[in-house]
């Protein structure tokens, strides 16, 4: 396929359901009302001249090129300024159209720099391209000086800003407006004067605020705005569509190559995830995939104060399949285990739990979602009888109520983040949606450019239970229950026995004011707006889900949007934003110890027997040990091996010493990454990873959408992951040869209903598919429970708060709480190997001026914060962003590790670990505390290479 | 916390959350049934009652009676 850009129709799609019919050059065409003539024209294959409209944004009718004659009007208005009226004469091209089409161009052009030949844009932009198209042949006006030559701004670092090139044509700020909504942007002065500037004169586009979205680079006609990669590289050749491997949003991107070089990530408008948009991540930080610290040989050794040894494939898996034999028969078959990624594709995931359940012989196997989403999976299985998200992203535009409850979009889920924005600012006439934020910090979505929260409450640190049973208990006891809905769709008896506990006088919000810290009123009125201000939808993160009480917290919100009858339809419902790109998949994929692919108990013997005759073993009834518990079992010296793929647990999982202590205490642990990650410190065998870049697969994103990962270049280290899982299943005697992930689909298909009309061919065709897709469905299902529950009925369940054993006292005064930022992702494995630095440099702690004051802290000191479990430093920023007695860090950095002082509590029902509450100190420090110090050391020999070049 | 301690404060947590339940004994028990792995139910078996809230340790007396088939 030789490289064509995405079709740009001119002006964004319209959304209305009656037709219309025209006549454009002596064709009919019927489109939607309310499209511009420049999109029908296109619709049928006609391309009008154009320099400012382009399909992600408004038409503004600026540039004039875009003149047509309609029949029985005067003059020649603007095809992307003038809508079509049934029975439209329209002609594109005439003799007068053409002069005058002729004479713009000639304007723009003669204030054009003419270094087309040298230009990194060439044969990939517009301008050039319209020139073309309207035959200008010389130019008669004198080249003017007026806005040439000026400084070029190489600020960001992933793309360049050329004034001298700009045209003038505000694309980019309106791409900055309504497609990203960070309002970055802005035009000075008028005219051939007028100038581009992120923000204030003086700013450069890294100081500003813009956020790298791309956005701008991709809606400008010219090379303006342009990727320094392209500059650096040259166009491309060819694209592929593929699916971005950062987040759980799921944007669906065209890699754009040349040869196997990656030329570019394009944002694809058909993406039904994110809509043609990106972040920062996905669009530019891929440089980690070739970034020179990544492993390409596999490494062994036979302790871990040992260097490592590289060795060929063959010689990894017959030294990996022998220890995993020994340790077996040593310890006894449940010695061992494994961890599946949410960061792998599906087929991949697939394959490692069944390694270990069919080849390893127990159910120790786990997944990274145990320390994130583990009680999303507890709470919408027991309430709707589903484990995932009830809507699609496209749901938000007919919402009229959102509530954010323990999410900071902005930061972790920006391309949806955006799309909700644009929902709150309003649209067409339309008022925007109301907001409402439920997060101990004031995060950006609060208050943004046209954007104010109607209610943000403040809550205190692991209280989340104590206001959504407050917001019940007004609910209720107000009457503002939708009782005609409760009565069809959930158990009656269940609901009456829930409203009578909400209802108590004890779950009142002023009674739980001193608890949580929210004003009453405050939350009564929020309570109020959620329940009848029209279609309200919850969306949710980790600040829900990583609590002592996590579960509950989700069964809560489960029970409120019950209880107002906000489920089954477009615009409602409750929507996990799921944090890693297949934290949803891994969990369908059966990667929990308790339960089979489609969330299946293990213990249910039809489910077992339906694997046990495709697998041709015999399955273990009982549940596996889920990590923390592994790593206990480990540090009691009876779990002894781990197979760990694309999960760094020692610096993302909770209480770094006692990870340390588990992973130490085990006989062999095989890392199966990129990197030589922090794990990897206390690994025996390293097998290399291969990237998303590099295999085929499918994610399947926070809406239940599985989408197709495609493979653009060849694995550096030879073999895609699903191919190291197998090569090490055939060592230990295993009979797995499948070719080609497709087979692994159509197996996870034939053994999981609600997968059961998947496959490589449907989704090639369909583009994506959300689960369930049967023969009732074969579609998918955007929307669940649409004529009643999964589970039947509506089960509501009685959350009654229980304060978190972690506890601030005269020690440790302050609640840390935790979260991320949107340039870094996660552990900051990835992100910490692009650019993207520029922006994150460090992990800093967030604190109130008055605790600062008290500590005699400034930004940009030092400070020690400690807590139970350990101490770490890091510097400090002062800021009312927290409420006073909280304080807030990221983790994206290892030498921060903010994990040596979370501690091991965790969820009762899920053991899904308490990061977001932890009592601390804060108090100055003028450097690294003596753990960082020996950490680093160790890190550094533990990374030793016997051929003598270093790691890392 | 050793191993069993945490054990004993899983089970005492679960409890105190499934307080609310109809039946919180045998929510409690099954809730053990389907999340705890075989070992680890072998050493709260072995460990007994103590430090175990009155739900709690009804909920391991009975799970351990249906393992020894009583
Ligand atoms: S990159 Fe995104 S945020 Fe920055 S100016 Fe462009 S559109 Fe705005
Ligand atoms: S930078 Fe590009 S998109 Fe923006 S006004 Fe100039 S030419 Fe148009
Ligand atoms: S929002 Fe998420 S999926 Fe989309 S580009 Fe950014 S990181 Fe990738
Ligand atoms: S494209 Fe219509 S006026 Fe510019």
């Amino acid at each position: 396929m030789t490289y064509q850009p995405q079709n740009d129709f001119g002006t964004p799609e319209s959304r209305s359901d009656e037709t219309v019919s025209l006549t454009i050059d002596g064709r009919n065409v019927t489109v939607p009302a309310g499209t511009s003539v420049m999109r029908a024209a296109a619709e049928q294959g006609t391309s009008i001249p154009k320099l400012c409209a382009t399909d992600s944004v408004k038409s503004f009718g600026s540039c004039r090129l875009c003149l047509v004659e309609i029949d029985g009007r005067r003059g020649t208005p603007a095809s992307c300024t003038t809508p079509v009226e049934p029975g439209m004469v329209v002609r594109t091209q005439t003799p007068h159209l053409a002069k005058l089409r002729k004479g713009v161009m000639e304007l723009y052009i003669s204030d054009h720099p003419l270094d087309c030949l040298t230009c990194a844009a060439n044969g990939d932009c517009e301008l050039q391209d319209q020139a073309g198209a309207v035959g200008l042949r010389d130019v008669r006006y004198d080249v003017q000086a007026t806005h040439l030559g000026q400084e070029k701004d190489h600020s960001n670092p992933y793309f360049d800003f050329d004034p001298s090139k700009c045209i003038a044509c505000s694309r980019c700020i309106r791409a900055c407006d309504e497609v990203q909504g960070t309002l970055a942007l802005t035009m000075e002065g008028r005219g051939w004067d007028s100038k581009i500037s992120a923000g204030l004169a003086s700013d450069n586009f890294l100081e500003s605020e813009c956020v790298s979205c791309g956005a701008c680079v991709q809606a400008c006609p010219t090379a303006t705005l342009v990727e320094k990669k392209v500059v650096e590289v040259g166009t491309p050749e060819r694209s592929v569509v593929t699916t971005c491997a950062y987040c759980g949003v799921g944007c669906t991107f065209r890699a754009e190559m040349r040869g196997e070089q990656l030329v570019r990530m394009v944002p694809y408008k058909d993406g039904k995830a994110n809509r043609g948009h990106s972040c920062v991540k996905g669009r530019f930080a891929w440089g980690y995939a070739q970034h020179q610290e990544r492993i390409l040989k596999p490494m062994i050794r036979k302790s871990i104060s040992d260097p490592w040894r590289e060795v060929e494939w063959d010689e990894a898996f017959a030294y990996t399949a022998s220890e995993l034999k020994r340790i077996s028969a040593k310890y006894g078959r449940n010695a061992l285990g494994g961890i599946t990624s949410s960061r792998c594709t599906n087929e991949e995931t697939f394959l490692v739990q069944k390694l270990i359940r069919a080849g390893f012989g127990n159910n120790n196997v786990d997944t990274c979602a145990r320390v994130c989403h583990s009680p999303t999976g507890y709470g919408l299985k027991t309430t709707f009888g589903t484990s995932a998200g009830t809507q699609d992203f496209d749901s938000v535009e007919d919402t009229d109520v959102i509530l954010i409850i323990g999410a900071n979009p902005t930061d972790g889920h920006p391309v949806f983040a955006s799309r909700m924005k644009r929902r709150l600012r309003g649209q067409d006439g339309r008022p925007g949606a109301k907001l409402i934020v439920i997060d101990p910090r004031r995060t950006d979505i609060v208050r943004s450019p046209h954007i104010e929260a109607q209610h943000h409450l403040p809550l205190r640190p692991g209280t989340n239970v104590a206001v959504l049973t407050a917001m019940a208990h007004v609910i209720v006891t107000e009457g503002l229950a939708d009782e005609a809905f409760i009565r069809e769709r959930c158990d009656w008896d269940e609901y009456s026995h829930w409203a009578e506990f909400v209802s108590q006088a004890r779950n009142s919000p002023e009674n739980l004011q001193p608890v949580t810290l929210v004003d009453a009123e405050e939350l009564r009125a929020a309570a109020r707006l959620y329940a009848t201000g029209g279609n309200g939808a919850i969306y949710y993160g980790l600040g829900v889900t990583e609590h002592s009480q996590g579960s509950s917290t989700v069964m809560a919100i489960a029970n409120l949007a019950m209880a107002t009858g906000n489920i089954g339809r477009r615009g409602v419902g409750v929507n996990p934003l799921r944090g890693q790109n297949n934290v949803q998949g891994a969990c369908d994929m059966g990667s929990f110890p308790h339960e089979l692919a489609g969330y299946r108990h293990i213990s249910d013997g039809n489910t077992r027997k339906l694997f046990e005759d495709d697998w041709g073993v015999t399955l273990d009834p009982e549940p596996g040990l889920r990590i923390p518990n592994m790593l206990d079992a480990a540090v009691d010296g009876v779990f002894k091996a781990l197979y760990c793929q694309g999960e760094d647990i020692l610096q993302s999982d909770p209480n770094t010493a006692h990870v340390s202590a588990g992973l130490a205490a085990m006989e062999c642990v095989i890392v199966h990454d990129l990197f030589l990650n922090e794990t990897a410190n206390y690994a025996h065998i390293f097998l290399p990873g291969s990237t998303f870049l590099e295999k085929n697969g499918t994610f399947t994103n926070a809406e239940r959408r599985i989408q197709p990962v495609r493979k653009v270049m060849t694995p550096m280290n030879g073999l895609e992951d699903w191919e190291v899982t197998q090569r090490l299943a055939q060592a230990m005697g295993l009979d797995w040869n499948y070719t080609h992930p497709s087979e692994i689909m159509d197996e996870i298909a034939r053994l999981t209903p609600t997968f059961a009309g998947v496959s490589f061919e449907r989704l090639d065709e369909a583009g994506s598919l959300q689960w369930p897709v049967t023969a009732d469905a074969p579609d998918g299902s955007p929307i669940m429970h649409v004529d009643g529950f999964v589970r039947g009925k509506g089960k509501f369940v009685v959350t009654d708060y229980v304060p978190t054993d972690e506890k601030t006292g005269p020690r440790f005064p302050l609640l840390l709480t935790t979260g991320r930022i949107l340039s870094q992702y996660n552990v900051g494995a990835q992100t910490r190997r692009t650019e993207n630095v520029a922006w994150h440099p460090e992990d800093l702690l967030e604190i109130h001026p008055v605790d600062a004051e008290d500590r005699g802290v400034k930004s940009g000191d030092w400070v020690k914060l400690a807590s139970r479990a350990g101490e770490t430093t890091l510097r400090a920023t002062v800021t009312d962003r927290v409420a006073p007695g909280v304080v807030y860090t990221t983790f994206h950095h290892a030498v921060t590790q903010a994990n040596v002082v979370t501690t091991d509590f965790s969820d009762w029902a899920t053991n899904c670990p308490e990061y977001k509450v932890t009592a601390v100190q804060i108090s100055a420090s003028n450097g690294p505390t003596e753990w960082q110090e020996e950490y680093e050391a160790l890190a550094a020999r533990s990374r030793r290479v016997e051929t003598g070049i270093a790691a890392e | 916390m050793n191993s069993v301690e945490r054990l004993v404060h899983m089970a005492n947590q679960i409890a105190t959350n499934l307080a609310t339940d109809d039946a919180p004994v045998s929510a409690v028990a099954d809730h053990i049934q389907q999340f705890w792995d075989p070992r680890m139910k072998k050493m709260i078996f072995a460990h007994g009652t103590a430090g175990l809230s009155p739900v709690a340790a009804a909920a391991i007396s009975l799970l351990a009676d249906a393992q020894n088939g009583a």
